[in-house]
């Protein structure tokens, strides 16, 4: 069998990577959220002790890795490649958390489409040899984004009821091409949409089009449809985002009913003061850590897909009045195959 | 995919949810008049005192900023005006608050660098416009002036 | 009697700020520009001074009253000293609100810190 088979923009392996062992990490409002209880690990200071915002996402991620490498057990020095980011500017809360390891790193950004795009490209590096062990990981950090995206954080503002609340999380996969843990069976790398939406405040409806555009290309490519799977996660599309996805598929005759969004998992809409969501680069990482790999290795799922959206502005060209370009990047995975990890 | 950029547009505005106008003003107007009536309260005190109209208005506005400051500090400021919307961001206080939280927030960043320079970020608009418009205000009112005496 | 009209003036100017910020989507700092800079004009056209002297605080405490401020400031500077003092009355009318809180800032950023709002 193909190492790769190229099905027009997807990718489906032949020998697929799996994903043998999995972190999540969540701060206060995740603690308090639905999937609580499904974390590896919850602070209840957002802070995690460290003196600054950016340090505290960097712990964040540091606690991620080493709590995914323990139950591995394994050791950094055992990973080929480590594929990660953040929310944070020129991507730094990694750069730090990987400056205390000796392991060779390549930095991504991908806004919050961040964890498909890094688990993707490690399968890739995985399946077809590159690497033969590989991380995955992902994380933001609420303060951090506010003061970088937003305003500092005593200051007193209301929020607009589309808006979404960044995640104080992160998620972290070991890729490896050895049995054991689900697969990823094929990816579909998104190309960047703008359909004109300048709301930073609406986010979610800025990225439906991209996340809808990489669904149809998947479903296009390899020939099924959202029936085939038994559950399509998206990122953090929010309440509005989610709502105009269905819309956009209906158009295109797909029924969209098994379709769940990281955004709207994470917190509950209604009772934590989120407004339409979840958003953040740390929310899908630490959904798909927490909730969704456990349940494909328990075989309550058996073939999903799992989109990351990403809105790709910035406070430069928000400012300067341009719309928000957005991508999604999608990653089919399958429950594991026997061995339990 | 079909949807034009303006089919889409709509299609947004119909899947966002609206603001909730009517309690926003509540909040606004039930917040905001407190804070003006807490103004009047230290005005009328300062006049009791036996200051001018002038020192009592510019002493209640010093007052309100220092109450703001306070209520900065502690993360109760931002609290309140997450219902009150304008209530806190029209009065005075926001105008404090505006001040004080990127001061605070930007301490890690130096005194200088930090603190010195983003201080302004927020507030800086206003004074930057306000000053400008009374600067303009200046040079009418003196070109007018022989005509109104 | 000022403390109601206070209250009542106060709050509807802040209602003026809300549905600016609901229906126009303008920012709040934008709300803040329009609201002083329509202070002065108001103020400037003689129309702010009688609501001052009505409603007290609850005309001078919201941010229109630091336009109305302003402009009373130039008008003064200008009476007193002529053309320069349209470059001075401003600022010599809003030092004391504008060194407060630059002193409050000064002092927040020694003895505060930042707060999560999570």
């Amino acid at each position: 069998m193909e190492v790769v088979t190229r099905k027009g923009r997807t990718l489906c392996f032949g020998r697929p990577a799996h994903i043998l062992h999995w972190g999540s990490v969540g701060g206060k409002k995740e603690g308090e959220g639905p999937l609580a209880a499904q974390f590896d690990l919850l602070f209840q200071e957002n802070s995690l002790g460290a003196p600054t915002w950016e340090q505290s996402e960097s712990d964040l991620q540091r606690h991620c890795l080493d709590l995914t490498l323990k139950k591995a057990g394994l050791s950094p020095s055992d990973l080929d490649l480590v594929l990660g980011g953040d929310l944070q500017n020129q991507c730094t809360a990694t750069a730090y958390t990987m400056a205390k390891l000796e392991i060779p790193f390549s930095g991504l950004y991908g806004a919050c489409s961040t964890m498909a795009q890094s688990l993707s490209l490690a399968s890739c590096l995985v399946s077809t040899g590159c690497a033969s062990r590989a991380v995955a990981m992902t994380s933001s950090h609420f303060c951090a984004a506010e003061r970088q995206y937003r305003t500092p954080l005593v200051y007193g503002g209301k929020r607009a009821p589309t808006a979404q609340w960044t995640a104080t999380a992160a998620g972290c996969c070991l890729v490896a091409d050895q049995p054991g843990g689900p697969a990823v069976a094929s990816v579909t790398f998104g190309q960047v949409m703008d359909f004109g939406v300048t709301d930073i405040n609406n986010m979610g409806a800025a990225m439906a089009p991209a996340a809808a555009k990489t669904l149809l290309t998947h479903f296009q490519d390899t020939g099924t449809k959202p029936e085939d799977f038994d559950a399509i996660y998206t990122g953090d599309l929010g309440v509005v985002g989610s709502r105009l996805l269905a819309q956009l598929m209906e158009k295109e005759g797909f029924s969209m009913e098994n379709h769940r969004d990281c955004g709207t998992l994470l917190y509950d809409v209604s009772k934590q003061r989120v407004h339409a969501g979840a958003s953040g680069a740390g929310c899908s990482a630490s959904v798909l850590c927490a909730h969704v790999l456990p349940q494909l290795q328990a075989g309550i799922l058996n073939r999903i897909l799992f989109l990351s959206t990403g809105a790709l502005m910035s406070q430069t060209t928000f400012l300067q009045g341009q719309s928000i370009p957005s991508i999604a990047h999608l990653v089919e995975l399958r429950a594991s195959d026997g061995k339990p990890s | 995919m079909n949807p034009t950029k303006e089919q889409y547009q709509q299609m947004v505005e119909k899947a966002s949810p609206p603001s909730r106008v009517v309690q926003n003003c509540l909040w606004a107007f039930g917040v905001g008049g407190g804070i003006c009536l807490l103004g009047e309260v230290l005005r009328q005190a300062y006049l009791a005192q036996g200051r001018t109209l002038t020192d009592a208005s510019t002493l209640t506005s010093i007052t309100l900023v220092a109450l703001s400051t306070l209520f900065t500090c502690l993360g109760w400021y931002h609290k309140l005006a997450v219902h009150a919307g304008a209530g806190t961001l029209v009065p005075i206080t926001g105008f404090a608050n505006a001040v004080v939280s990127p001061a605070v927030e930007f301490r890690c960043e130096g005194f200088v660098p930090g603190v010195g320079c983003k201080m302004f970020l927020i507030a800086g608009p206003v004074i930057v416009y306000g000053l400008g418009a009374s600067a303009l205000w200046g040079v009418v009112y003196y070109l007018l002036r022989p005509l109104l005496y | 009697m000022t403390y109601l009209w206070a209250f009542l003036v106060g709050g509807a100017l802040c209602v003026i700020g809300q549905l600016l910020i609901d229906y126009t989507s303008i920012t709040p700092a934008r709300v803040l520009v329009t609201f002083v800079v329509s202070g002065v004009v108001l103020s400037a056209l003689g129309l702010y001074k009688p609501l001052v002297e009505f409603a007290g605080a609850g005309a001078t405490v919201p941010i229109i009253g630091f336009g109305h401020l302003l402009a009373e400031g130039v008008r003064r500077s200008v009476d007193e000293m002529g053309l320069l003092g349209a470059l001075m009355g401003g600022c010599i009318a809003a030092s004391a609100g504008i060194t407060a809180s630059l002193v409050c800032g000064l002092l927040a950023a020694m003895f505060g810190s930042s707060k999560d709002q999570n």
